[in-house]
């Protein structure tokens, strides 16, 4: 009796559909647990959805690599997903044009406080060379992330990682950190939490309210776009004065 | 076809074209972000979102969550680097993005506030 559900498993554990719809059941009872606390911060989603899996995956003893070839179909998502970011930029155009010069200044403040408190925190503690250039990234995408660790000599699924972990910080405490500020406007408070916590951060804040969102949203963009293009010439720079 | 469909479609269409640029032109761009500014040139050139984009992109958008997780269960690969080095770890993002989301939130305000005369609500 044991026999055929045995070669059963063997045989979806070895397919792409195994990955996939675990990522799905997980993520859809990590979402019905955020539901239920009503969108509390504290129960973001994501970390509820990666605990599963990897419990999922440590009991079966399924490798990671195995995992993606499922996982991918998501992964792949991310893709249209940053692009798809123009939408809610178009419809806040106005807005946005009318605090270009907000935006510009909190992009730059912002990005180089990400990650240079990020780099220099880590070097002080001791933490390696490898881990510091794929921690430096962390506030941008993972995808982008991991196309920067690169550059920087890091590990792309190690700054994929970090990125994450970041976005999950972000959207669990930034409540608890603009209320402490007394931030009121909607557009800082989205425009914050998008540009040091990507797209979990512009997710949380899509959850919360439609102008944070677009803002998020923003940031979200601009900080991958900024990041892409000035990351790499700043370590580099970095390096040489070692 | 359905708005869905063809929105998805059309997000296909633009990252293709960003990852098309960013080759021919040798930027160092992810080609995801070229398609986002090249559809928000042609959505602000036309003057309003169609249908079928703000079907796809909301529906993606909403569930932009689930998109990272499986690029986070990636942690069962470096659970060993992460052991070891831990504490610094987590003290660079936990402070460093505290940081992050005070800086940008307060120079935003502030100066959204000054352009406004003091009526940022």
């Amino acid at each position: 009796m044991t026999e055929p559900f045995f070669a059963l498993w063997v045989y979806l554990a070895a397919t792409p559909l195994a990955g996939l719809t675990l990522t799905l059941v997980a993520y859809g009872a990590g979402y019905a647990l955020y539901a239920r606390s009503r969108f509390h911060p504290l129960a973001n989603p994501v970390p509820i959805a990666v605990a599963i899996v990897v419990a999922a995956l440590a009991a079966t003893r399924t490798p990671y690599a195995a995992y993606f070839d499922g996982a991918q179909f998501v992964h792949f998502l991310l893709g249209p997903a940053v692009v798809g970011l123009a939408v809610p930029l178009a419809r806040e155009w106005p807005r946005v044009k009318r605090l270009a010069w907000p935006i510009a200044a909190a992009l730059a403040a912002g990005s180089v406080v990400a990650s240079a408190s990020a780099v220099v925190i880590a070097w002080a503690l001791g933490a390696s060379p490898q881990t510091i250039a794929s921690i430096a990234p962390k506030s941008v995408t993972a995808p982008i992330a991991m196309g920067i660790a690169e550059s920087l000599g890091g590990l792309p699924a190690l700054a994929a990682v970090f990125a994450v972990t970041t976005g999950v910080l972000g959207a669990v405490v930034a409540r608890f950190v603009l209320d402490a500020l007394r931030i009121e406007s909607w557009a800082a408070r989205g425009f914050a939490l998008g540009l040091a916590a990507h797209g979990i951060g512009t997710a949380r804040a899509f959850q919360v309210h439609a102008e944070a969102g677009a803002f998020a949203g923003l940031a979200f963009g601009l900080h991958g776009l900024v990041a892409a293009l000035l990351l790499p010439a700043v370590l580099l720079l970095l390096r040489s004065l070692h | 076809m359905s708005p869905f469909l063809a929105g998805v479609t059309w997000l296909l269409v633009f990252q293709s074209l960003g990852e098309a640029l960013v080759r021919l032109a040798g930027l160092p761009l992810p080609g995801p972000v070229a398609g986002m500014a090249l559809l928000l040139g042609v959505l602000l050139a036309r003057g309003g979102v169609p249908e079928a984009f703000a079907a796809a992109a909301d529906a993606l958008a909403r569930h932009l969550s689930l998109l990272f997780v499986p690029a986070g269960v990636g942690v069962m690969l470096y659970a060993r680097q992460l052991a070891d080095e831990w504490v610094p770890i987590v003290v660079a993002l936990v402070v460093s993005t505290v940081l992050a989301i005070a800086v940008a939130a307060l120079v935003f305000a502030r100066l959204a506030k000054r352009g406004r005369g003091g009526s940022e609500s």
